[in-house]
């Protein structure tokens, strides 16, 4: 079919316009782009507060901002980069997008539900930004008792209904993937045909269903401890803080596989395209990430091990935490077998997934060293584990997210970004992203406190590499920005399938059409089968 | 065959994204399964405090209990089951297209709740009458462990706040569907919403089948 | 797939049982069991979510894939209630100081 004339195709762009149909739209495509505008948005302002809290640490003194602000600054820049940011992110965009297009279904099982989610993060965002703009919040992102039940005098209330909310959206985004990915697969989608990236995203919903409800019914009785000063985590009626604890991070812990298994997904897909090679060992990786998800729920305790919990918990915990290491390697090392004897492409997508690969495998490392025990006790609440979760978080589902990005873009607006940009600025993020953060683990070893905005002044150097670091990081950051935008006008015009990617979305015109297919297809191939796609486009030539 | 019933049938839309009104079916119970999952996590959180406090405290928890009314509780857990049962036969008249009976027993299913949910208020009110609602003015007679005790009476509203919430929010549910019913929108080929309303209020019950116990029935064999 | 309709008489015997077991649950409370009263209720809680599951919620009927939803959702629950009690419970049990 030729696309000679792309303005005149019909495409989910194109079919209706004004406001009224985006805002209320059905379309998981539309929808997906509703999420990228708004996490953006929430990545840029969580990005402020990041730039706030690294000038600050460039002096051994607290001059730029006071002690009490300082607490708001890096709890707001927690609380808008996991809630509003990053646990939505890749599901909510590339998840809403390709999903359905993945499994060859016109939409998610619950579009109107989907729309819903939307519109609960950005009233959750609203909250959490009322709280900011009203004075802010002090209590650190884990919103630790007793003092974010009774002792802080800031927006704990306003910030917590936010969060509540945001996290519903989180569950029916989850609830909407499990049902769709069982019950709306096309004719011959078995599920070891499914991409990788709907495993990931399986699993990923697992925990969002599991996890999330108890994360609001924690943040709410916190909430109603505040407002009618009843304890139920007050030590002085009884109540214990390290309840609160046990009940956040059940939630909190699986919550960071939330935010790196879809990262992963994409990591699949990528490494299998720009390899030109099936990925090795498909039905471990497949089985790894549904590991992930349970095992990601048995191991909470190791965020507690000096908050008074029993040792003999505490050395559960632990060795619990060393189980969950191992489906993540099975996956580090099934991509890299997948690599051996492919055929390599550099585009600017690939750089990202070297990237995660390297960038997560030393996040993941240190995580084992912080499951130690003996260790933990000597760098928790440092630097260390500041250093690890972001190499994880920026270093490993960033990278994700944003190699996703650019492989999809083409799919999603129809046009290519700029090569070479892209290039420069995966490079510059790269870079300015490890000065930022390697530091981190020196600092954390030496004895810096996480939190703390006074330090001695032997910890400066290392302070100010990574803030000229976390300058290089942001730069890396706008560029990309800049020219996604501008390519929606003036980039190259990008074909279905400008990767000779498999897949059932590079089947589809680029951007695709409403309703995803002309008629639902049926499949007969194993996925990540290149030898069919090289004899289908033969066949059309 | 019925003109409600022909009605209903042409009526029967399949949403676009599905292919089959059985798939559609499929969808709806596996999402509102999943669902309740989630309500179980939710409440779990509660269920979660209240093993932690009730193992610190044992004592304090069965005195503060003991002070629930326990045959109104036990009249309420009743009159629940009664409202699962004229629930479930609404969900049976669906299946059969009696169009009359499933609103008749949907508006049994929602008056039923009522009755629940005021006996529950008077419950409330007896327990604020009587200085054990949590705040200031708590105190519970005869009792050393004042605190831990507004520990009980913190869980029990909260979650008998959260149930009684829920049921609102069911009967809100059952009174859409009432309205649907009577205009013939269901059918034995299309009675889904029905189906999975069910699901919804039985789990609530069930919910209610735990606090019960759990709240109203600590260590009755005690002297008072 | 054909519809499983059940008899109204089904529902009635489970409704009487379940009334029936209300009421044992209640008198049960009365009677000094010593630590298994707490088993016994929560035996006769378990059997009463049954009954309305299998049979209300025509569980019975239900696909694997529904038995699995519903047993990972109570196993999880189970899962919050263990290992955060495993903690509280072996407060002190190996002689580490404070611990």
């Amino acid at each position: 079919m030729i696309t000679a004339a792309a303005e005149e195709r019909q495409t989910y762009l194109n079919e209706s316009y004004g406001i009224k149909s985006w805002l209320l739209t059905k379309d998981h495509k539309r929808i997906a782009l509703l999420y990228l505008a708004t996490i953006t948005l929430f990545f840029f302002i969580g990005g402020i507060f990041a730039t706030i809290i690294r000038i600050e640490l460039l002096t051994p003194r607290g001059d730029l901002v006071s002690s009490e602000t300082y607490n708001k600054m890096f709890t707001m820049h927690g609380v808008i980069m996991i809630f509003f940011f990053l646990i939505p992110s890749i599901p909510a965009t590339l998840g809403n997008f390709f999903i359905p297009m993945m499994i060859g279904a016109r939409d998610l099982a619950f579009p109107k539900i989907n729309l819903l989610s939307w519109y609960l993060l950005v009233a959750g965002g609203l909250f959490a930004i009322f709280a900011m703009l009203a004075g802010g919040v002090d209590t650190g992102w884990t919103f630790y008792t007793p003092f974010s039940s009774s002792y802080s005098n800031t927006y704990v209330v306003a910030t917590v209904v936010g969060v509540f909310i945001a996290g519903f959206s989180s569950i029916l985004t989850g609830l909407n993937f499990i049902v769709t990915i069982h019950t709306m697969r096309a004719p011959g989608m078995t599920w070891f045909r499914l991409p990788l990236f709907v495993w990931a995203h399986y699993a990923t919903s697992i925990i969002q269903v599991l996890g999330t409800p108890v994360l609001a019914i924690t943040l709410t009785l916190v909430g109603v401890e505040r407002i009618f000063h009843i304890g139920v985590f007050d030590p002085a009626y009884g109540g214990d803080p390290v309840l609160f604890q046990h009940l956040f991070w059940f939630y909190s812990h699986p919550a960071v596989y939330i935010m790196v298994l879809p990262a992963m997904g994409v990591l699949s897909e990528l490494v299998s395209t720009f390899s030109k090679k099936q990925v090795f060992g498909y039905a471990f990786v497949a089985f790894s990430s549904v590991a992930i998800a349970i095992l990601g729920f048995l191991v909470w305790g190791h965020h507690m091990f000096v908050s008074g919990q029993s040792a003999y918990a505490s050395l559960v915990f632990s060795f619990l935490s060393y189980f969950v290491a191992i489906p993540s390697a099975i996956k580090v090392f099934n991509w890299t077998a997948t690599l051996y004897k492919g055929s390599i492409s550099y585009a600017t997508p690939m750089l990202y997934a070297f990237g995660f690969i390297g960038l997560f495998t030393m996040g993941g490392l240190t995580g084992l060293y912080v499951a130690a025990l003996g260790v933990d006790v000597h760098v928790t609440d440092t630097y260390f584990v500041v250093a690890h979760f972001h190499y994880i978080m920026v270093g490993g589902a960033i990278m994700g997210y944003l190699g996703g990005l650019h492989y999809w873009w083409p799919k999603m607006s129809g046009r290519m970004y700029p090569e070479g940009w892209a290039k420069l600025s995966a490079l510059v993020i790269f870079l300015g992203f490890n000065l930022t953060f390697f530091p981190q683990f020196i600092l954390g070893y030496l004895g810096m406190p996480r939190r703390y905005h006074v330090y001695p002044d032997e910890f400066q150097v290392l302070h100010v590499l990574s803030t000229a670091g976390a300058s290089v990081l942001a730069v890396g950051y706008v560029i990309p920005l800049i020219y996604f935008i501008w390519s929606l006008r003036h980039g190259k015009m990008a074909g279905a399938n400008p990767w000779g990617a498999t897949g059932l979305e590079w089947k589809t015109p680029s951007p695709p059409p409403t309703h995803n297919f002309e008629e639902t297809p049926v499949i007969r191939h194993e996925a990540y089968d290149y030898a069919a796609l090289m004899e289908e486009e033969a066949n059309v030539r | 065959m019925s003109a409600s019933h022909i009605e209903s049938v042409e009526r029967l839309a399949v949403r676009e994204q599905f292919d089959t009104a059985e798939q559609q079916k499929d969808a709806a119970t596996l999402g509102m399964w999943i669902f309740l999952v989630t309500e179980v996590m939710f409440f779990g959180g509660m269920f979660c405090a209240y093993t932690v406090y009730r193992s610190f405290f044992p004592n304090t928890f069965g005195r503060a209990s003991s002070s629930l009314n326990a045959t109104l509780g036990a009249i309420n857990t009743a009159v629940l089951i009664c409202s699962s049962l004229t629930m479930v036969l609404a969900v049976h008249f669906a299946q059969l297209g009696r169009r009359k009976l499933i609103v008749l027993f949907l508006i049994l299913t929602m008056l039923i709740g009522g009755v629940f949910l005021g006996i529950k208020a008077y419950e409330w009110h007896e327990k604020f009458v009587e200085h054990h609602v949590p705040g200031p003015s708590f105190h519970l007679e005869g009792e050393a462990l004042q605190g831990q005790a507004q520990l009980f009476f913190t869980l029990y509203f909260a979650m008998t706040g959260l149930h009684a919430l829920h049921m609102v929010i069911g009967i809100g549910i059952l009174t859409v569907l009432a309205i649907q019913a009577w205009k013939g929108k269901f059918s034995p080929a299309y009675y889904s919403p029905v189906d999975i309303a069910g699901l919804y209020w039985h789990f609530v019950d069930i919910i209610w089948i735990f606090l019960f116990p759990l709240l109203y029935l600590i260590d009755r064999h005690m002297p008072k | 797939m054909p519809e499983h309709i059940d008899a109204r008489k089904t529902y009635y015997y489970v409704f009487a049982a379940l009334i029936a077991l209300t009421a044992v649950t209640t008198a049960v409370a009365y009677v000094d069991l010593g630590p298994f009263s707490v088993v016994v209720a929560i035996t006769i809680a378990v059997v009463k979510m049954l009954l309305v599951a299998l049979f209300f919620m025509h569980m019975r009927y239900g696909t694997a894939l529904m038995k699995v939803v519903v047993l990972g959702g109570l196993l999880w629950l189970g899962i919050l209630l263990l290992l955060s009690m495993a903690d509280f419970v072996t407060r002190g049990w190996l002689p580490v100081p404070g611990k």
